[in-house]
């Protein structure tokens, strides 16, 4: 009888199954609604990311145009591909009045980058996150190389970063 | 019953020619007309079967070339015919080269014997069905000689499947279609639609039909290589199984053969099932060329069915697949073959 039986369940479990994609067939035929085909080139302006999305590696600045990188180049060590340049300098911090490392250049490779991520996770700083920008076609690759601090920028005092 | 269109061209090539190269020159006509048929439905079918996969993953599909993306099987023909064909060192070189037709040739064949209306049919012989079984068994040839030939072993492994897949679901299919002719009493095509004016087979025949054709939907997917059934080709396991080595434009055959198989055994489906081009109800029997029409609703319709499968399910095992034909489909058949004599018998049919 387990014959019998197992047609039967068979073909219902069969028909359950055609009724869950003929459900999104014809939904989509009809309204669309659950596409979630991204048309490309034609809505660069409009479309939005969402936040996990790793676009590209960015530095994070704060409306004072300040960043929280210490030049400690621990993300130029952490990346696997030599896509991470840090520039560095040394001067004296009138405050406390000991020499200080600060950051001159943090020079990011996107053409190079695979979007490991594993130099955000070596930042002790958290001073580069990532940014969700999607849109990077360009046709001479120099134009990837980015700095990634922004001119004029400088570190934000400890006490503040926190 | 011959539609005045075509009895036009055949006075207008007797004004010129004799009747032997008028008769050639019909055969010809007809020839071409059906390899532009061949065409055209192969690079449609691979457009719908792209869409319609779409839709059911909650994607677009091709939309980019012509109105709805309706160009871009064409314009993938015409890439694969720019291709170099390549082929394998070691490949039996000949056998490589013809077994592609192979495919064409019997597609072709029994393409030949489809009612596209009431008017248009090129070969309407009085053993039309057993004709298009026997000739597409040979299809099965070209396969096997594929993946013989390519000396590759995931084309042998997929020529071998083909072997084993399509000798045993033609088995099924046979006997479903034998199930069909035992309530028609003919195997003459044309004869089998004029038969279904009164009511299609399928609810003149009832019970044992609908079994009947659930058995047909079945080992109709089989016999056309798709999805819960492509184990000659399964991806993940035998890289494209027996075209494997194929390139360019004989890559394209086979392709284009599959969907075209697909449309062939639809339109049995539609022939045996649902009445052929009839309209239902018989309501615009009057208009000439109007079972173009329905014909062609009731395949694409059918067509989709089979979509659907394709987009649901997931690929059988090979003892999976052996053991749903021998254990199951098959004993049902013979049951229901003899259920719809007895039916037949005390004429319990409509
Ligand atoms: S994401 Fe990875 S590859 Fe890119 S810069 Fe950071 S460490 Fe290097
Ligand atoms: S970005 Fe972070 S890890 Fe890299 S140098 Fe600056 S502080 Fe150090």
């Amino acid at each position: 009888m387990s014959y019998f039986s197992e047609i039967y369940s068979g073909v219902k479990s069969l028909l359950t199954g055609m009724s869950v994609t003929g459900k999104y067939f014809f939904v989509n035929l009809f309204t669309r609604k659950d596409v979630i085909t991204q048309q490309y080139p034609d809505n660069i302006d409009t479309l939005k990311m969402f936040d996990r999305f790793r676009g590209e590696v960015i530095m994070y600045h704060n409306e004072n145009n300040e960043h929280k990188c210490d030049a400690c180049t621990l993300c130029e060590k952490a990346c696997p591909n030599g896509s991470i340049e840090i520039i560095g300098d040394k001067k004296v911090n009138p405050e406390s009045g000991k020499s200080q490392r600060y950051l001159v250049k943090h020079i990011y490779h996107l053409e190079m980058c695979t979007m490991c991520g594993l130099c955000i996770e070596a930042c002790p700083q958290d001073a580069i996150i990532w940014g969700q920008d999607f849109h990077h076609v360009q046709y001479d690759r120099s134009k990837l190389t980015k700095v990634l601090n922004k001119p004029g920028s400088k570190m934000m005092s400890k006490s503040k970063a926190k | 019953m011959t539609a005045d269109i075509f009895t036009e061209i055949h006075e207008f090539l007797l004004g010129f020619m004799s009747e032997s190269a008028t008769h050639i020159t019909e055969l010809i006509l007809i020839a071409v007309a059906y390899l532009g048929i061949f065409a055209i439905l192969g690079l449609f079918l691979v457009w719908l079967e792209r869409r319609v996969a779409g839709f059911f993953q909650l994607r677009l599909g091709p939309n980019r070339v012509g109105p709805a993306g309706l160009f871009q099987t064409i314009a993938d023909a015409l890439k694969l015919v720019s291709k170099e064909l390549t082929g394998t060192v070691k490949a039996d070189k000949q056998l490589y080269k013809i077994a592609p037709y192979f495919v064409i040739t019997t597609a072709l064949m029994s393409m030949s014997l489809i009612p596209f209306s009431q008017e248009i049919q090129a070969f309407d012989i009085n053993i039309g069905l057993f004709f298009i079984i026997s000739v597409s068994s040979i299809g099965v040839l070209g396969v096997f000689l594929a993946g013989w030939a390519s000396n590759n072993k995931y084309s042998l492994l997929g020529g071998m499947r083909t072997g084993i897949q399509m000798i045993s679901y033609e088995l099924s299919i046979g006997m479903s279609i034998v199930t069909m002719v035992v309530l028609a009493g003919t195997l003459q095509i044309s004869e089998i639609v004029e038969l279904q004016k009164n009511g299609w087979f399928i609810f003149t025949g009832h019970i044992p039909a609908i079994i009947a054709f659930m058995i047909f939907m079945i080992a109709g997917t089989a016999e056309s290589n798709r999805t819960p059934f492509d184990l000659v080709e399964a991806e993940s396991e035998l890289g494209a199984g027996f075209h494997t080595e194929y390139s360019g434009m004989r890559f394209a055959y086979y392709f284009l053969a599959e969907f075209v198989n697909m449309f062939i055994i639809a339109a049995i489906a539609v022939v045996l099932f649902f009445g052929g081009w009839l309209s239902p109800f018989g309501i615009t029997d009057a208009i000439p060329f109007a079972g173009l029409f329905w014909f062609g609703l009731k395949v694409m319709l059918v067509i989709f069915i089979f979509m659907w499968f394709r987009w649901t399910f997931p690929r059988l095992r090979i003892d999976q697949l052996l053991t749903l034909e021998w254990k199951y489909l098959l004993p049902i058949n013979m049951v229901n073959i003899v259920f719809m004599a007895l039916m037949v018998w005390l004429g319990l049919t409509f």
